[in-house]
């Protein structure tokens, strides 16, 4: 036997390192020393660069191209048009929102820096200046950057290739410019709610145009073998699966002769789940040259024409008792999604799970709608880091509690603890139709208002507003308060899929004769630690130490078909498909252990990491012996090996929670924000690996910091997007970004395997409304609703200057 | 587009190529050199992730020409281990307080500590969070960026005490 035969139990778990430890990562060998690979790292022989040639425009008719002095510079290769795509019938490309987008333009551009021609060459220097080369003739026509002027009377028709068509992918368009309506819930039933109601607020809530904007921008490689009829595609891809169901669908290589490659990501938050011009046009060159071609596409391509975020403009309504108790909702979304509808979601759903939007609370009855229209700006629609559409949902939430809290001149925290929906009353049935599985709001809230002592700070708050209003002080202190129920894990194949693909996940397990296994999902780590993770929920499971286990994802020849990793999906799906495989692979082991010691498998108990015979606890095989036995001695008529798979179609979504507190300092003179303190509280269900937990609550945080600060891809009247690099785009250093208090509780999810739920969006849903509830509560003694994000100190200012605070 | 001679140490070698006179260095160090520690994360020296060191100075090499690094030394993310495998404390750090997540800043933050720590041996935490203020990190909020700074420099003050006892 092993010295494992005379460890303590203790030792024996410490040495499985499974499920609730703070294992270090396995990533992060390669990556401090220089080794890890990410897309623009690998090299293939003979390859070639491609570059974009874009619209200066946001809008107009292309007149003419001419590529002859961009084709005369010395090592150009080609330049694709929209001439040269169309025989192919890939000048267009199918959506996942069910639109179409045009891989280069044909007749006109719709926002600017669309794609126009493609430029390949020897190195990315030459395709850059042959870029330049090309010339492209203009007729300009006039933009439209408002979204509330999109569907005026009158209005130019962006859209021409679907002009007068009056079915959408959605329903009925009642516009050139619209792109559909959604409807949900019981209008009737709402607008009843809000006339009979003793109070009511209705506030328009923008949540702004942002860009998730990974360190590492999109790239891809393709390498088309013409002997073999082969397709290699590397590509940043967080869902390489769908990537390779796109591509053949678009190409008409077979998919088993396409090989889509995701290897590592530089961070994702949903700008790699979608498919872009480039990843086709880089297919198309290589299919055309013989030779593989890449595509890296700089920061302000990447700002300015690969996948925005939000842009939602939320009209909500609430209906609510003199005391308090809310009676109802209502919000209508006016969405901009840009040139072409190419939202991230779940093909049902256009809006996302924007109808998430009733929060922690129990809202009777509630109506949403949301029309989602066309503008001369780029396409997108992500999900940045947060489930579909989730972030501006708890966004309008959380904001009009606040707005519903002044107008009843009531605590914020108050009116959402007599709002909650109770420990007692889930699995809770939302007005809007989601079945919540599980959760805790009012300990949470508790221990967060305990923990920060919020009365204290309500206490101070009241003097400061004294001093200042005595003239004694020029700093405003704001608190804000949120508290978000999110929704991820899509998704059960009943209502969700991504183009007919049901939203499922897998992982496949192969265990060696030596007690080593190697374990392959189907979803895709942009950073979140997959490859330590994975294993500790399959450690705990199987018994066979983490550090033994490896894990790969990214490779559609190896890994089982999944849907990739998004949504906060990878631990609720892919997590589940682990913790069942594990499972499986224990049921045979069990059989396999009572064969070894000749018991019945009825006499077996698990003890970490191996079979005891109960009453006999000095018989036992582990699991190391049993995986040797599945080579060599098994019982009579099993197949050797001890290999499984699990493709995991989740019963329900999860739905994790949280309790969160900024407070903020303000000066009145600058308008600068000063965040003082920042307490969350996630409870993510069963937590895997607290250390990887708070990691990822600190980096969401940072993102929804910057969003509520300082993040806005806006646009000029002629279309002109305004501050598409880092020297205008807000991306938080260290200087800027607060410390971070973490906390917990833990309430599992009833369905999911293990009972985790997801966690590294929740700060970001949760973040932003708790950062613009601050700044906006620092202004409410003064009659202050709302303010438009992001808070800059201009921003900010503005409304100090408008209060007749400033000097 | 005439090309010429450039010669440089890197990582402890010296090395040389033929470069455009506006070859970027973070390209002649990543295509000519291999060394794809250094990343692309602008071109405008805004995030930092090409960071290396270069005569003693942090430098975001997608902003210098391979021309302007003639005949100088310079230390890339892949130099930093010792050559029998040892991981330099820094690298250390990083792993132990989960000071990454994608790894894509990694090493760019890994060679701006390195000189901060030569120019700063004992930073306070606000002189680290200034300190990495030239490289962006999308993931972690740089909350354990710091720890991972303050391991480091708590290792490396260690070292040189016992050195010099």
């Amino acid at each position: 036997m092993s010295d494992a035969a005379t460890m303590t139990l203790e030792e024996r778990e410490a040495t499985l390192g499974g499920v609730g430890t703070a294992r270090k990562r396995k990533e992060d060998v390669r990556f401090i020393q220089g080794a890890g690979n990410y897309v623009d790292d690998v090299k293939l022989p003979g390859m070639v660069f491609g570059d974009f040639v874009r619209s200066p425009y946001a809008h107009a008719r292309i007149k003419s191209i001419n590529a002859e002095a961009a084709l005369a510079v010395p090592g150009v290769k080609a330049v694709l048009t929209a001439a040269d795509l169309k025989p192919l019938n890939l000048h267009y490309m199918p959506t996942l929102a069910g639109d179409v987008q045009a891989v280069l333009a044909e007749e006109k551009v719709l926002f600017q820096n669309q794609e126009v021609a493609f430029v390949i060459a020897e190195d990315r220097y030459i395709a850059s200046d042959a870029a330049e080369l090309v010339e492209v003739d203009y007729e300009e026509l006039p933009p439209i950057v408002d979204a509330f002027k999109a569907m005026d009377e009158g209005a130019i028709c962006l859209r021409e290739d679907i002009q007068g068509k009056t079915e959408g992918a959605h329903g009925a368009r009642k516009h050139d410019n619209h792109i559909f309506t959604w409807e949900i819930g019981d209008q009737e039933g709402a607008d009843k709610a809000l006339k009979d109601a003793e109070v009511t607020v209705k506030e328009l809530v923008t949540y702004q145009r942002v860009h998730p904007s990974p360190l590492e921008t999109c790239a891809s490689i393709a390498s088309m073998d013409k002997i073999k009829g082969e397709l290699t595609l590397y590509g940043t891809f967080q869902a390489p699966h769908v990537v390779r169901t796109v591509a053949s669908l678009l190409s008409g290589i077979p998919e088993h002769k396409i090989r889509v490659i995701a290897p590592d990501i530089g961070g994702g938050f949903g700008n790699k789940v979608g498919v872009y011009p480039g990843y086709v046009c880089s297919i198309v060159a290589s299919i055309v040259l013989g030779v593989p071609v890449k595509w890296v596409e700089d920061r302000i391509e990447n700002l300015s024409s690969t996948a925005f975020a939000r842009d939602y403009h939320m009209t909500g309504e609430l209906a609510a008792t003199k005391d308090g108790k809310i009676t109802g909702l209502k919000c209508h979304v006016l969405a901009d999604h840009g040139a072409f509808d190419a939202c991230a979601d779940p093909t049902k759903w256009p809006a996302g799970f924007f109808n998430i939007c009733t929060g922690s609370y129990d809202i009777p009855v509630a109506h949403v709608s949301v029309d989602g229209v066309y503008t001369n700006k780029a396409p997108g629609g992500v999900a940045y880091r947060c489930s579909f559409r989730v972030t501006e949902a708890a966004y309008m939430i959380e904001r009009m509690m606040d707005v519903l809290a002044q107008k009843l001149e009531m605590d914020p925290a108050e009116l959402r603890l007599k709002n909650f929906v109770q420990p007692a009353q889930f699995p809770y049935n939302s007005a809007l139709g989601w079945e919540y599985d599980s959760g805790d709001y009012p300990t949470a809230m508790n221990q967060m208002m305990q923990a920060v002592d919020y009365a204290g700070l309500r206490r101070e708050q009241a003097e400061q507003r004294e001093k200042v209003a005595r003239g004694e002080s020029r700093t405003l202190m704001g608190i804000g308060v949120s508290f978000f129920t999110e929704i991820v894990g899509a998704g059960p194949s009943r209502n969700c899929d991504i183009l007919g693909v049901a939203m499922f996940d897998s992982c496949e397990i192969r265990v060696h004769p030596t007690g080593s296994a190697i374990a392959r999902l189907g979803t895709k780590s942009q950073g979140q630690a997959h490859e330590t993770t994975y294993a500790q929920i399959l450690a705990t499971e199987i018994g066979i130490p983490s550090e033994d286990i490896g894990i790969e994802e990214g490779d559609t020849d190896t890994a089982p078909y999944g849907l990739g990793t998004y949504g906060s999906r990878s631990t609720p799906v892919a997590g589940a498909a682990a913790a069942r495989v594990g499972r499986k692979i224990r049921a045979k082991a069990q059989k396999i252990a009572a064969h070894l010691l000749e018991v019945a498998e009825g006499d077996l108990e698990w003890e970490i990491d191996r079979f005891k015979v109960k009453g006999l606890p000095e018989k036992e095989a582990t699991m190391k012996e049993i995986a040797w036995a599945a080579y060599n001695n098994l019982p009579e008529g099993m197949e050797p090996g001890l290999e499984a798979v699990d493709y995991y179609d989740p019963p329900n979504m999860t739905y994790p929670f949280g309790a969160y507190l900024c407070v903020a300092d303000i000066d009145v003179d600058t308008g600068e924000t000063s965040i003082r303190r920042f307490y969350a509280l996630d409870d993510c269900g069963t937590r895997i690996n607290p250390m990887v937990i708070e990691g990822q609550v600190h980096g969401g945080l940072t993102e929804a910091f910057g969003i509520a600060m300082g993040q806005e891809i806006a646009y000029d009247e002629l279309g002109n997007v305004q501050g598409a690099s880092l020297m205008d785009y807000f991306l938080p250093t260290a200087v800027e970004t607060p410390v971070w208090e973490t906390d917990f509780t833990v309430t599992p999810s009833p369905h999911h395997p293990i009972g985790a739920k997801g966690v590294g969006e929740s700060p970001n849903v949760g973040g932003v409304p708790a950062f613009s509830n601050a700044v906006i509560d620092a202004f409410s003694h003064l009659g202050v609703k709302h303010m438009p994000m992001p808070h800059t100190a201009w921003r900010v200012w503005q409304q100090c200057h408008e209060l007749g605070l400033t000097k | 587009m005439s090309k010429q001679q450039v010669k440089m140490t890197v990582n402890g070698t010296e090395v040389s190529g033929e470069v455009e006179g506006r070859t970027l260095l973070i390209h002649f160090l990543r295509e000519n050199l291999g060394l794809t520690g250094p990343h692309i994360g602008c071109e405008t020296s805004h995030c930092g992730a090409c960071t290396v060191d270069l005569d003693g100075r942090s430098v975001k090499s997608c902003t210098l020409f391979a021309v302007q690094a003639q005949d100088s030394d310079i230390t890339t993310v892949e130099g930093m281990a010792a050559a029998d495998g040892t991981l330099h404390a820094i690298q250390e750090g990083f792993m132990q307080e989960h000071g990454l997540q994608c790894g894509f800043c990694t090493p760019g933050m890994i060679m701006r500590t390195h000189r901060l720590l030569q120019e700063n041996p004992d930073p306070t935490d606000e002189e680290i969070r200034w300190g990495i203020s030239g490289n962006l990190c999308r993931c972690t909020g740089y909350q354990n960026i710091v720890k991972a700074v303050r391991y480091a420099a708590k290792k490396l003050n260690e070292t040189t005490r016992e050195a010099a006892e």
